[in-house]
């Protein structure tokens, strides 16, 4: 269960040859080393490669079953998981929370233990409730991959944002990356954190109070209420979604003062340095949190953001799916 | 260990620099022979020495014959037939290949010919690039025990071996001399 620089054909004397990956889940940032870190974003880079190839499809995965497990709606994650797994030759099922047992009562735990009674090899989870990856990794052989739970973690669109940092900037060392938005509640920014503090960047977290606390600081992080203080200086800046599903009024002062307050406007963005990159998870809301305008703007990497994230899960998949676990 | 130098920490050496030099270039004037349309070559190198074994050669025909062949690299850590059944996972890296490949001649490099599921996993990537003219195999090192019906067209040396036997190739290293080993398993040292 580890991985080495082989071929069949010599033994290994590259000095690269040490042991860089050996865990069958991925549940968060905060667990992995640097090490890891970057040796999934090198991984990515070679299955990126594929997406340009005239058949955009390798057999790394074949005859592996994939189920993404989606108990909290989404399209765009579920949806680059399944052309990730389908690129790399694995068979996919999808469960959404409507059409599985959960709304006739039956525990998480007796699902999972059904889906693996079907030998499924990777179970892909999207679920409310921070934890439920972990829980599920300890008791099934299969490999869990987090796609996402509660306001705890969402390991692949951080790598995914480390990818297009990296790639667009060449280093995220040193880099001063402008975390903007609900963090409270975002485990989108929760793995970024912990990504880009180990990888060297130097963090700020821009909000309301209510949304972005100071126990945040505790991550090794700068926060600041004033977003046109932080503009000027930063070479990243990741705008999150402001999530109305999620929202509670004690906590959110209202769109149009968000924006007043927080939004990346036409204005603003003049702020930026040229070369600031501009970043968003995804689904946007033009006029909310950013402009129209701006995202469809020179600056904007949201849809490399898109692209990246195929490579990156195809990577995550190669890596915790093909190791055995015997 | 009968033949060859002995070093304790390494094996049994079986080729020193100048010998992989000297089978380097005659692959070179072997594919020059073979292939009167030179231009249409491409050098694919399996990573990481048969990416500069590709390279040596390429270097070895533009002394010989003026020209300037493409070379590139060919990841088949993707293609391998044997992920997830394998305790060492491969460590993918990208393909480097010019494009189109159609009425190209492609030659895969790699350092050590054994089994020859390698060279069947590169076949499989070159085609999910295109469909080139044809496909051709140098090796610098072929130990034989094969397990497909696959041979190379241009072998550096022919190495009889037990199949617990290892090869160990360095080649390319900015500290240590290039050579190839014959490595003993333990309990026969």
């Amino acid at each position: 269960m580890r991985i080495v620089e082989s071929t069949t054909t010599s033994l290994s004397g590259d000095a690269q040859a040490a042991v860089r990956w050996n865990r069958k889940d991925l549940l968060g940032l905060r667990e992995l080393s640097v090490d890891e870190i970057n040796f999934i974003l090198e991984t990515a880079d070679a299955f990126k490669q594929v997406g340009t190839r005239e058949i955009k499809k390798v057999p790394a995965l074949r005859g592996k079953t994939l189920v993404n497990f989606f108990v909290e709606p989404s399209t765009r994650t579920r949806t680059s998981f399944e052309l990730a797994a389908f690129r790399l030759s694995a068979d996919v099922i999808n469960i959404s929370a409507t059409a599985s047992s959960l709304t006739k009562g039956e525990t998480l735990k007796d699902t999972a233990r059904n889906l693996e009674a079907l030998h499924a090899d990777i179970l892909v989870l999207r679920h409310s409730s921070a934890g439920a990856p972990q829980f599920l990794a300890n008791r099934l052989e299969a490999s869990v991959i987090n796609a996402g739970d509660g306001a705890h973690e969402h390991p692949t669109q951080a790598l995914l944002d480390l990818y297009t940092i990296r790639e667009k900037r060449g280093k995220i060392a040193g880099l001063h990356v402008a975390i903007i938005g609900d963090i409270l509640f975002s485990r989108v920014a929760r793995s970024n954190i912990f990504g880009l503090v180990k990888l060297g960047a130097r963090v700020t977290l821009v909000g309301p109070s209510t949304l972005v606390p100071r126990e945040f600081e505790k991550l090794g992080v700068q926060i600041s209420h004033k977003i046109d203080n932080v503009l000027p200086s930063a070479d990243v800046v990741n705008l999150l979604r402001v999530q109305h599903e999620r929202q509670r009024k004690e906590y959110f002062p209202g769109t149009g003062e968000y924006t007043r307050f927080f939004g990346l406007t036409k204005e603003r963005a003049k702020l930026l340095k040229p070369d600031c990159l501009i970043m968003h998870p995804g689904p946007i809301n033009r006029g909310v949190e950013i402009d129209s305008d701006v995202a469809d703007g020179l600056q904007s990497v949201i849809l490399d953001q898109v692209t990246n994230g195929l490579a990156v899960r195809m990577a995550v998949l190669y890596l915790c799916g093909g190791i055995t676990t015997t | 260990m009968k033949n060859g130098k002995q070093n304790s920490s390494i094996g049994v050496l079986i080729m020193d620099a100048e010998a992989i030099r000297r089978a380097l270039r005659r692959i070179a004037h072997e594919i020059i022979e073979r292939n009167p349309r030179l231009p249409e070559i491409v050098l694919a190198g399996i990573p990481s020495r048969g990416v500069e074994i590709a390279r040596r050669i390429a270097d070895f025909i533009r002394a010989i014959e003026k020209i300037d062949i493409e070379t590139g690299a060919i990841d088949v850590a993707m293609h391998r037939d044997d992920v997830g059944t394998r305790a060492e996972l491969p460590v993918v890296r990208a393909s480097k290949l010019p494009v189109p490949l159609e009425e190209r001649t492609v030659i895969v490099v790699d350092d050590v010919l054994f089994t020859g599921r390698t060279v069947r996993a590169a076949m499989d990537a070159i085609n999910s690039f295109g469909r080139p003219a044809r496909i051709q195999f140098a090796a610098l090192i072929d130990r034989g025990h094969r397990e497909l019906p696959i041979r190379a067209d241009y072998v550096g040396k022919n190495l009889p071996t037990a199949a617990n036997e290892k090869v160990r190739v360095r080649i390319g290293s900015p500290d240590e001399p290039d050579g190839v080993w014959l490595i003993k398993p333990k309990s026969a040292a």
